[in-house]
């Protein structure tokens, strides 16, 4: 059977979220800043059309924010995440084969479908609109990269209702003609590069290349990318991701830190996220590592790492902050300003097969009780439960000036109506 | 403000509660004869929510819709997959502002109608910005 792929893609996602609980951002120029309000993650369209690029750090626009009072936002993850899984569950809906491909796209296997594949996609994103508020752009091909192109003409093109089918396109060659080489997906900026010194400029250029001359520069992967832009399917859905193989919780410091103390509570307030993230998806670790680093442009500079094994593997808080805290009594040194500490969480193993040590004496029934407790008290109140070995003031703490409510997740945070 | 803290208290481990081994019913004689007909408990979440993916709660405030029960604090639920109908209650966005209504839909006529006398209905002329957010399924009152 005839392979069908399509790629829905959210559109400006994080600044969607933004907008459907906040409805006076419409036609207005949005954009998301990063971690510690950092750099330009989002933009709208009108952000956009006012030469806002991705990426950029916001003090180098701060200039265009002010003078067209660009409306300004924190990331507000925990928002992000809910309205992401809700834009799933709907797409799931039309079928049941589905690849969530990351927060604001999902690949959908159409194959065999006997319907008009355009109307089907304008469905779908009629759907999603209604249900979540979120506009999305959906792209049908016989291969996932086709898609891909797809939804990129779909998101470039006037037409606001536009779902671009190319599985029967006769003009595919002029689609791909149109579109430059680094548009393609797993095409990197640096291939782009390369590609362009021998005049392959254009997606079409692509699909004509020598596969020989591929495989010999780019590998196998370069010759699945041509072959898909020729429709002929090199990748199939992935329907179950990869078991998680280790989970960090990282953040760059509010303001650099050059105190043991400071850096304890970060690496403390870090572990104990780990934690739940660990206890959330039911895994536990076996190994911990704790990473510090300054800038990389000072002249002090210093990065160092240490690894903890744990006795058996836990997802207990308690004795995550107590490995931490071990770590950076080893990484700790003075007269460092310290930009930013990790925690990353490896040998991860199913909750319920956690292999326990023979001189192992911790009551894990009871700590698994009390994990429990604190995560159940945390999902209800803004102001969570912490273990004091994170600190109270927490000056390091990234900055979330401008976060909006946790209008999904929070019963303190609702939406409000009049 | 700073949060001073007094004392720090740490947990008394000492005492250990641990279940025995051999606490439970031996299963022997006859089986419950309730056994069969036993049924899931009854879930407020499945009865207030038809659709999780576009179901979401919003907070209300003030007391132009006390006629239709609803108060200033309650919390109301609102599925954005219905479509609206006439004498629905709903969440409009009028000129960017949210606001919880009942609508009325007359041919293309469309207004919005308070439940209270202190407040006057208001019709949705042609050229201004309308959008029904969601229609309100149920109202959540504490007493």
């Amino acid at each position: 059977m005839k392979e069908v792929f399509a790629l829905v893609d959210c559109n400006n996602f994080y600044v969607s979220c933004e907008r459907v609980f906040n409805p006076k951002l419409a036609h207005r120029p949005v954009v998301v800043l990063s971690n510690n309000d950092g750099c330009i993650v989002a933009r709208s369209n009108e952000a956009k059309a006012l030469g806002i690029g991705m990426g950029v750090p916001a003090f180098e626009v701060a200039d265009l924010i002010k003078k067209h009072n660009v409306e300004v936002f924190s990331s507000n993850y925990t928002l992000y995440d809910d309205m992401s899984s809700r834009v799933m569950e709907v797409l799931s809906t039309f079928t049941p084969d589905i690849e969530v491909y990351s927060i604001d796209e999902a690949f959908l296997n159409l194959a065999g479908f006997k319907c008009s594949l355009t109307d089907y996609g304008r469905k779908i994103r009629q759907t999603v609109k209604k249900w979540t508020g979120i506009p999305v752009s959906v792209g049908i091909a016989g291969t996932k990269t086709l898609a891909k192109v797809a939804n990129h003409i779909a998101k470039k093109s006037a037409r606001v209702d536009g779902v671009p089918d190319l599985t029967d396109s006769t003009n595919l060659e002029q689609v791909l003609a149109e579109v430059p080489v680094e548009k393609v997906w797993g095409v990197g900026i640096r291939t782009a590069i390369k590609l362009k010194r021998v005049g392959i400029e254009t997606a079409f250029d692509l699909s004509k290349a020598d596969i020989n001359w591929i495989r010999n520069r780019f590998g196998v992967v370069g010759v699945r990318t041509v072959y898909e832009l020729r429709g002929i399917c090199c990748y199939q859905l992935e329907q179950n991701p990869p078991a998680k193989k280790s989970l960090v919780v990282s953040r760059m410091f509010g303001k650099p830190v050059e105190s043991v103390e400071q850096l304890k509570e970060a690496a403390a307030s870090y572990a104990s996220r780990a934690g739940e993230k660990l206890r959330r998806a039911k895994l536990a670790a076996g190994l911990m590592t704790v990473f510090v680093t300054t800038s990389r442009f000072i002249k002090n500079k210093y990065f160092n790492s240490h690894t903890v094994e744990f006795e058996s593997a836990t997802n207990n808080t308690t004795e995550l902050i107590r490995a931490a805290l071990l770590s950076i009594d080893y990484l700790y040194r003075k007269n460092c300003q310290f930009k930013k500490c990790g925690v990353i969480l490896t040998a991860l193993v199913s909750e319920s097969r956690i292999q326990q040590s023979l001189f192992d004496n911790t009551d894990r029934e009871k700590s698994h009780r009390l994990m429990k407790a604190v995560d159940a008290v945390n999902a209800r109140v803004s102001s969570p439960l912490r273990w004091a070995a994170e600190g109270l003031c927490q000056s390091w703490q990234v900055k979330f000036n401008r976060r909006s409510c946790r209008y999904t997740t929070r019963w303190d945070e609702l939406l409000k109506v009049t | 403000m700073v949060t001073e803290v007094k004392k720090v208290h740490t947990p008394d481990l000492s005492v250990k509660h641990l279940q025995s081994l051999f606490v439970a019913a031996v299963p022997a004689g006859f089986p419950s004869p309730a056994a069969d007909y036993e049924e899931d408990k009854l879930d407020l979440n499945k009865h207030l929510i038809k659709n999780p993916a576009a179901t979401f709660f919003v907070r209300v405030t003030g007391d132009s819709m006390v006629g239709a029960g609803i108060h200033h604090e309650d919390l109301l639920v609102i599925d954005r997959s219905i479509e609206p109908k006439d004498k629905n209650v709903v969440i409009a966005v009028v000129a960017g502002e949210l606001t919880v209504k009942r609508i009325r839909i007359k041919s293309r006529k469309i207004t919005l109608e308070p439940e209270n006398l202190n407040y006057s209905a208001q019709e949705i002329a042609e050229d201004t910005e309308f959008e029904v957010w969601g229609v309100v399924t149920s109202v959540i009152h504490k007493l």
